[in-house]
């Protein structure tokens, strides 16, 4: 069974999702930091796939996607770094996240045969439009036992929530406020009363929150009404200010520290 | 009853030209687009909407523009030559046509802000320009090298009351400048409309840009027919870096064969020299802001930092239906070095009294090479004036001495 289904089976609250930019701040640190967040206790990551133009994201997650195509990340390497991982003992569900033009010049059903060779169970693809989706993806991703994750903002209409909903099966990204990744997102009575909406709509998919959760306190905030939250720029600064020798040590304790 | 085919240059009703186009957006910026989308051709269509829009052209920007016969310009290339000169419109370039109709529409949806990028300056300066006729906040992001090189058209914006803000991701230029837009407009999703100043970006963008640019070619066909009795010419010519004086040079031409359409790209040092920005020589199909089209980028699908003289040509995309007249045929591309629009900027300056525009200069560049008689009828797009490049062309005046 796919890693994220049985995640979400056994678990229904707190779900911390850690993203890092795969190749970053090091190209061979994809590997280790895996291994360090799975040890923390993180219950599952999703890996970005660098890109030179990342329009959703702030100048935090922008800059190590550079800093890791600086380093010679692509597509390809990223695969050949998680060839053997589920071998070596790392059993957390592991999504890729990414702008669609590098993936669709690597070939898209290269791609999804790559992610299940590796064990990759899931994707995230922003800009991927949901007809072209529905057309062209779909059931190539299922073929592969590959889920699929959309995003949701506080602007979307309810009709197309329940439209994603019926699609994704892997969980449903509500982005917490309208901003590109890292901005300060106050968790405030507007964030708070959009996650209790959108927990009223009852949907099938797990929902994670977002965009400006950093710490504890916005953690807790933003999983009061949702299955969990992700950390993305946080843990991308963590590893920018984190001298080699000590990035396991650190991640640990960053993890530790979000779920105290 | 005859059915018309539909055009194969033109948007479908999914937004795609051909393989082409579409909106390849992130959820943020879903309900803008689809807002945009679902209202843009009720708003535009609507009669007071163009009535209001062909006043401003005519009383704000100045149109028509004039059809100038290139008398010494056509003798020397052996040719007969018209310039479309929308170097006359107000703000020095086309690029007004398209802001007059675009805050027409941000008006009609209510939006209180504009955000836009610019390039050389040329687009942000017609996006200030009708925020300080309408009384909108305007915010202007360029790229950081662009604001360096276009200083004039910066203060320019600024002196309009615009707010300029420096693009310092990536390689700082066009590319880098829409970036910081469209991220702006993610973080300000209600209020603010986003004025793509080139037929880029998601649909229905690249659709209405051409629409509101049409005025170009619509002009012409009768300007034409005025002075030489026939309404089309043999050649059209323009330059295309994203590529919208092009599309409205081109729009009502696009479904008569007999029309031969040139676009000019940038070539920068040289197309194999690694600093260029010819993207259907160099590129491959691909997306880019939003959408499906033909653009530079690494095997791995990183956009490639494009380089050239001109900073309006200085994108590493073409908009999606000009993807489609490459990839049909319809329209032929040439590449043209930074030394041969310097070249043609200075022979238009010294044979007609018109300085043109970097940009212009590449598809002026072109005339020699399209294999044009005497007879012909050449219609070059003189989409901008010279002044916003003085610094540039000062730099190579003894060469031309």
């Amino acid at each position: 069974m796919n890693r994220l289904t049985t995640l979400f089976q056994h678990k229904t609250a707190d779900v911390l999702n850690v993203y890092f930019t795969a190749g970053f701040p090091q190209l061979t640190d994809t590997v280790p930091i895996l291994h360090a967040l799975q040890e923390a206790g993180t219950d599952l990551v999703e890996i970005g796939m660098p890109y030179s133009d990342p329009v959703a994201d702030g100048e935090t997650i922008q800059k190590s996607n550079q800093q890791a195509l600086d380093n010679g990340m692509t597509v390809a390497t990223l695969f050949e770094q998680l060839q053997g991982v589920r071998q070596q003992g790392v059993t957390v569900p592991i999504l890729l996240m990414g702008y669609l033009n590098p993936v669709v010049q690597f070939g898209i059903e290269k791609f999804c045969q790559q992610c299940q060779a590796t064990g990759v169970d899931g994707v995230i693809l922003p800009d991927l439009p949901l007809e072209v989706y529905e057309r062209e993806y779909k059931a190539l991703f299922a073929k592969h036992g590959l889920q699929v994750v959309f995003l949701v903002t506080p602007q979307t209409s309810p009709a197309r929530v329940r439209q994603l909903d019926g699609l994704a099966d892997g969980f449903i990204y509500l982005v917490a406020a309208a901003g590109t990744t890292g901005a300060q997102t106050d968790m405030n009575a507007d964030v708070d009363a959009y996650l209790s909406r959108t927990k009223a709509m009852g949907l099938r998919n797990p929902t994670l929150v977002g965009f400006g959760i950093s710490d504890a306190a916005s953690f807790a905030a933003a999983s009061r009404h949702t299955t969990g939250a992700i950390i993305g720029s946080a843990f991308i600064r963590l590893l920018q200010n984190t001298p080699a020798q000590g990035q396991a040590t650190a991640i640990k304790e960053f993890v530790a520290g979000i779920r105290p | 009853m005859t059915i018309t085919a539909p055009s194969p240059y033109r948007v479908d009703a999914s937004g795609y030209y051909g393989p082409f186009g579409g909106a390849y957006v992130p959820e943020m910026l879903y309900p803008n687009v689809e807002e945009l989308r679902d209202n843009y051709l009720k708003i535009i269509e609507d009669p007071e909407f163009q009535s209001e829009f062909k006043q401003l052209l005519r009383d704000f920007a100045g149109r028509p523009t004039p059809l100038f016969l290139a008398q010494r310009l056509s003798a020397e290339i052996g040719t007969t030559i018209y310039l479309k000169r929308e170097d006359l419109c107000h703000t020095g370039a086309h690029k007004i046509n398209n802001t007059i109709g675009q805050i027409l529409v941000a008006q009609q949806l209510g939006k209180k802000r504009i955000v836009a990028e610019t390039g050389a300056g040329q687009h942000g300066v017609a996006t200030a320009t009708v925020c300080a006729l309408m009384g909108l906040e305007c915010i202007v992001y360029m790229g950081a090298i662009d604001i360096e090189r276009q200083k004039p058209n910066v203060d320019r914006m600024r002196m309009l009351g615009a707010k300029v803000v420096p693009a310092t991701s990536g390689s700082q230029t066009l590319k880098d400048a829409t970036n910081e837009a469209m991220r702006h407009w993610i973080s300000n999703p209600t209020d603010t409309h986003y004025i793509i100043g080139s037929v880029v970006g998601p649909h229905p963008y690249p659709d209405m840009v051409a629409r509101f640019q049409s005025i170009i070619s619509a002009e012409t066909i009768s300007q034409l027919l005025e002075q030489t009795g026939r309404a089309t010419p043999d050649f059209v010519l323009a330059c295309v870096g994203g590529g919208s004086n092009a599309a409205g040079a081109f729009y009502h031409y696009l479904d008569e064969p007999g029309v031969r359409l040139i676009a000019a790209e940038a070539a920068g040092q040289g197309v194999d020299t690694g600093h260029s920005a010819a993207t259907t020589a160099l590129g491959k199909p691909g997306i880019l802001h939003g959408a499906s089209t033909i653009l530079m980028q690494t095997e791995d699908g990183q956009v490639t930092e494009p380089y050239s003289i001109s900073a309006g040509l200085d994108y590493p995309g073409i908009g999606p239906q000009h993807a489609q007249l490459f990839a049909t045929g319809r329209a032929e591309f040439i590449s043209i070095t930074d030394k041969a629009a310097l070249d043609a900027a200075f022979q238009l300056s010294r044979l007609e009294g018109i300085i043109p525009a970097l940009e212009t200069a590449h598809a002026l560049a072109c005339l020699p090479l399209i294999g044009a008689k005497k007879d012909d009828v050449v219609v070059v797009c003189l989409s901008g004036r010279g002044d916003k490049d003085l610094a540039t062309y000062t730099k190579h005046l003894e060469e031309y001495s």
